[in-house]
């Protein structure tokens, strides 16, 4: 059993999606901006309300959080920046959680948000780390898509994994997003044109890549009579977990941060994989969700590829995997990338999605992953959320 | 197999030739010892001293024990091919014309796992044979080889960015007058050099071998800027590979001397004339840097080992090889992406070293180091027992070097 | 009207020519080649300082480099050991009016063209003097060789026992400097001596005997074939340096049209 306490009395509530653009002139302050203000709209609250502010950007340099405050005209008494990439959704919800449990702030406003312009991402992944820069980067520049596409590799090697089963991931997440209003992906993705899609880092074709974009989410965390009294649907935290640099031990990643930390998400929620209702994995790429599906319980280590090809990962499925489409449809804006799976969940169980409703849907599992640091992603992250 | 390079062909006159981009040269000051590592051939990682562990990424902290004292060792070379990806598609500029290209994770026999560069004749998931190299931008990267050469194994268009075969290639070399500029044209030609410029000065003066030159005698007097430009004018855009063999080495301390002449003369083979040759070669060079798997790709300068410290009976001669030296060094970045490669020679067997004993360096040993230094894409090398053995002195110890010296 | 402004007026009509004997000073033009443990005579060398361009938007111009002896030089008396004590015997000291003087050209340009290592004896004067004339107090000497014609390897001549050119012996330069009096000696190959005078007793019987006896001497000229043997006016300050042995110059010969 966990001795960690428990996230009592503590909710998440209204999740905001700020619609994605390919290209923006705009500025990832901007983004953050227009996310902050819908935030306040909806919850029915004054700017000076949100007394805690949590920040996730890749593109607000040379600010931070706290520049931002003066930008946004704010004076939080709680202010976090966490540069986590994937997994910033899941920390922003676990650290929030606790301020205002502890009474540290009565308002905590997470927020994520990025700008992108035609060579953003190459700048990005060019000054990514230290490690990136020394170590990573000049072999072949091919960024993510290559670090990735080494994964993968591997990954299909040990396991057995075909292309064949990473497109069913892709295929049905595009299925989602159909739905999904926001989505840059409008057109349906069949297996024949997966498959058939150029290569871009082998085995790594287009269909695997995200599509990197402008865009920014945020929700709020409070007490959930602070909720009651604004009239809020929430949700309430069940579980959380964090691991940073897990197993480095592992020569290559075969898996992520939670195949530690799992059994003590499931114990701390009370509940187990079955429990779930839906999943929003961090879908980069589709090797690392099916890491996630192994790592996080739902099938054993390696089972991935046979897990994939049993299940039905569509909303209207009997596995409701990334409900909008996720990033591979949805699109990557940066940092809010991280968030995405966290207000799509918050939708989903609080019944107000933007799309079509999952059936049933009490208890998400969250998870995040994210920094590609060097060879491997080192921040995993997970949250179990349920209707309030 | 890798098949073999295809012939050099005659380039398009009217196509504009691939620019000479270099992949990312930014590093931190530890990476950067990749490079000073890779300029010599040796394939060595950071060892913490405290507790042994091997360090790759280059660190500034030991990831085991936290420890801060990480010289750079020799390790293992073996490897085994985790995973691997052959790039199509990239962001970069550099890259993105020279895909395909093959890297991937390799895990070290010395401990960590390094993302490398991946020859086409390592097996997928296969042992690898792993070298440091200098990439176009100078830096050191690491490169898994075959565990055992392969046919055509240097032919690999990855491998020639990285190297500087002569093979193909056509070259200058500046001193035709001297043994040592026959001797290199010789092992170059026999090496399948395409051409083999001898630079000539004073042609009116005879000079040993003169009816047996190997190779295409041109006007050039490096001391000379008229004669420099007219090379460069007419023979510029054909080099592909300098060798700079002008060498002036005189006996003498700065006592011994009564005036400056022979101390301008060796100030003018050492650093004027190759200054004067740079500039005016250099910016075609390196205009042609991409130009194919036979673009230019080299500038090598021989140095006295005296550059480093020197011997009092030469100093003034060590003095001039210092000037050179520093050049050298500056070169690397003016020129990039063209290699410089410095070799350093002890005495030699020559009429200035009839005082000197044993052991000497040859015109033939320093043009056979020359050529591997090139085919290998080294940045420094040292020639003979003498250079080497200072040479060693002088990574242990620069302040304790000069004290030895001056015995 | 004076005989100054009688030979201003030919000159004005024509009726006197100027030939140039100069070499043009060129980076390729062949230094005396001494023994690699001596000391060496700079080739000429042109560093450009700008032409034209953002150097200097509107001008050229060089700096340039050699020693005392290159190209078309002239040999002052201290430039020879035997010479060093004499006074008024550099450059910046000698009289000036030794700078114009007439001169002889003894023609042995078919000799030399036979044989490089042509020597100048007395007996050749000798029988240059019973068809010209004896050669009068205060003339310069002219060798006529050709050699000017010849250029890089041809010109020096060097061979493996070092260079092979036409010179005096040292009776010829004593009957000269002693018998005739001549204001100094000019060749047109690198070295007022024969290329194997190395070997004479004494050695460079030329520059010992030329310059000891305070006698000037000059090299590298051409057109040593369009002077006459007799009555050619010829103009040769050197450079005026402080303390030079020599120095390159511009040999000018004034001679009747």
């Amino acid at each position: 059993m966990s001795r960690r306490a428990a996230y009592d009395g503590v909710v998440a509530a209204v999740p905001v999606t700020i619609p994605y653009e390919r290209y923006s002139i705009q500025t990832a302050h901007w983004w953050i901006g227009r996310a902050l203000a819908e935030t306040i709209r909806r919850a029915g609250i004054r700017k000076r309300d949100i007394d805690g502010l949590c920040v996730s950007s890749f593109t607000l340099g040379p600010d931070t959080a706290v520049g931002l405050t003066q930008h946004l005209g704010m004076s939080p008494r709680w202010l976090d920046h966490i540069p986590m990439g994937g997994a910033t959704g899941v920390v922003a919800l676990r650290r929030a959680a606790r301020a205002v449990q502890a009474g540290d702030a009565e308002i905590v406003a997470c927020v994520a948000g990025d700008t992108n312009g035609p060579d953003s991402f190459r700048a990005l992944v060019a000054g990514f780390s230290r490690f990136a820069a020394d170590a990573t980067y000049p072999y072949g520049a091919a960024g993510p898509n290559g670090s990735f596409a080494i994964l993968t590799d591997a990954y299909m090697r040990r396991f057995g994994a075909t292309r064949e089963d990473f497109a069913r991931i892709c295929v049905a997440q595009r299925q989602n997003a159909l739905g999904f209003p926001h989505a840059l992906m409008k057109r349906k993705l069949t297996m024949e044109e997966y498959l058939a899609a150029r290569m871009v880092s082998s085995p790594v074709a287009l269909f695997d890549c995200v599509m990197p974009c402008a865009g920014a989410e945020a929700f709020l965390v409070m007490r959930d009579d602070t909720a009651a009294s604004l009239g809020l649907k929430t949700a309430r935290v069940l579980s959380t977990i964090e691991r940073h640099n897990a197993f480095p031990e592992d020569p290559i990643q075969l898996r992520g941060g939670w195949a530690q930390d799992m059994p003590e998400l499931y114990a701390m929620a009370g509940t187990t994989p079955a429990g779930i209702d839906l999943l929003q994995t961090y879908d980069d790429y589709p090797v690392i969700v099916m890491m996630q599906f192994e790592d996080l319980g739902f099938c054993a280590k390696g089972e991935g590829p046979e897990f994939v090809r049993s299940h039905d990962l569509t909303l209207a499925g009997d596995f409701p995997h990334n409900t909008s489409g996720g990033q591979l449809s949805v699109g990557q804006a940066g940092a809010a990338g991280g968030y995405l799976g966290m207000t799509e969940a918050l939708r989903q169980i609080t019944g107000t999605p933007l799309g079509p409703q999952v059936a049933n849907a009490r208890t998400a599992l969250v998870s995040g992953f994210g920094m590609i640091n060097y060879d491997r992603g080192l921040c995993s992250g997970a949250a179990i959320l349920q209707a309030a | 197999m890798n098949p073999p390079l295809p012939p050099r062909r005659k380039a398009d006159p009217l196509a504009l030739p691939r620019q000479a981009l270099m992949p990312q040269g930014g590093r931190s000051r530890a990476a950067l010892g990749l490079a000073a590592m890779a300029a010599q051939g040796r394939f060595t990682l950071q060892v913490c001293v405290a507790c042994g562990a091997t360090q790759y990424p280059p660190r500034d902290v030991c990831h085991e024990c936290l420890g801060t004292d990480l010289p750079w060792r020799d390790v293992a070379t073996g490897a085994t091919l985790l995973g691997e990806t052959t790039v199509h598609l990239s962001g970069d500029t550099y890259f993105r014309v020279r895909t395909p290209w093959r890297t991937g994770l390799v895990a070290l026999d010395c401990g960590p796992s390094a993302v490398a560069h991946v020859h086409p004749d390592v097996t997928p998931a296969g042992r690898a044979r792993m070298r440091l190299m200098l990439d176009r931008s100078g830096q050191g990267v690491l490169l898994a080889l075959p565990e055992r050469d392969t046919a055509n194994m240097m032919d690999d268009p990855m491998i020639r960015e990285m190297t500087c075969d002569p093979r193909g290639r056509r070259i200058l070399i500046t001193d035709g007058r001297s043994a040592l500029g026959q001797e290199a044209a010789r092992s170059l030609l026999a090496a399948g050099a395409a051409q083999v410029f001898l630079g000539i000065a004073d042609a009116w003066k005879p000079f040993k071998g003169q009816d047996t030159l190997p190779g295409d005698a041109v006007p050039l007097d490096l001391t000379d800027a008229t004669s420099v430009g007219e090379l460069a004018a007419e023979f510029g855009g054909r080099i592909d590979i300098v060798v700079n063999t002008a060498l002036h080495i005189r006996p003498g301390g700065p006592l011994d001397r009564r005036d400056l002449v022979s101390a301008r003369e060796e100030m003018e083979a050492a650093y004027f004339g190759p200054l004067r040759l740079a500039q005016a070669l250099g910016p075609t060079l390196r205009a042609r840097a991409a130009d194919g798997p036979y673009g230019a790709c080299a500038w090598v300068n021989i140095h006295g080992i005296d550059a480093l410290a020197p011997d009092p009976s030469f100093a003034l001669t060590g003095a001039a090889q210092a000037a050179g030296l520093s050049l050298s060094q500056s070169l690397r970045t003016a020129l990039a992406p063209i290699r410089v490669l410095t070799a350093f020679v002890g005495p030699l067997e020559d009429e200035w070293h009839q005082a000197i004993p044993p052991p000497k360096v040859t015109p033939s040993a320093l043009a056979a180091a020359i050529l591997r230094g090139l085919r290998e894409g080294l940045e420094e090398i040292a020639v003979g027992d003498i250079a080497m053995d200072v040479m060693r002195r002088w990574r242990d110890n620069p302040a304790t070097l000069a004290r030895e010296r001056a015995g | 009207m004076s005989s100054l402004a009688a030979f201003a007026a030919d000159l004005l009509a024509g009726k006197i020519k100027v030939i140039d004997l100069t070499q043009t000073l060129s980076p390729e033009f062949p230094t005396i080649a001494l023994p690699p443990m001596f000391g060496q005579c700079a080739p000429f060398r042109l560093e450009e300082i700008s032409r034209y361009d953002d150097r200097g938007p509107a001008w050229y111009w060089n700096n340039f480099s050699c020693g005392e002896h290159t190209g078309t030089h002239f040999d002052a008396p201290i430039h020879w050991v035997s010479g060093k004590d004499l006074p008024n015997n550099t450059t910046d000291t000698i009289d000036a009016q030794n700078f114009i003087a007439p001169a002889c050209v003894i023609d042995c340009s078919v000799q030399s063209a036979e044989n490089p290592d042509f020597i100048l004896t007395v007996e050749v004067i000798k029988a240059w003097e019973a068809k010209h004339g004896k050669i009068p107090a205060g003339n310069w000497v002219f060798l006529r060789t050709d050699w000017s014609k010849r250029s890089g390897a041809a010109y020096a001549n060097v061979k493996e026992d070092g260079a092979h050119t036409p010179g005096p012996d040292p009776d010829a330069v004593k009957f000269l400097v002693e018998e005739r009096d001549v204001i100094g000696f000019g060749v047109e190959t690198i070295g007022t001596d024969a290329g194997q005078a190395h070997g004479f007793t004494p050695p460079y019987p030329a520059h010992f005997f030329m310059h000891g006896k305070g006698r000037f001497g000059l090299q590298c000229m051409a057109n040593l074939d369009k002077l006459p043997p007799t009555g050619a006016l010829i103009v040769s300050p050197p450079l005026k340096i402080k303390g030079g042995s020599g120095s390159p110059l511009r040999v000018l010969a004034l001679v009747g049209a």
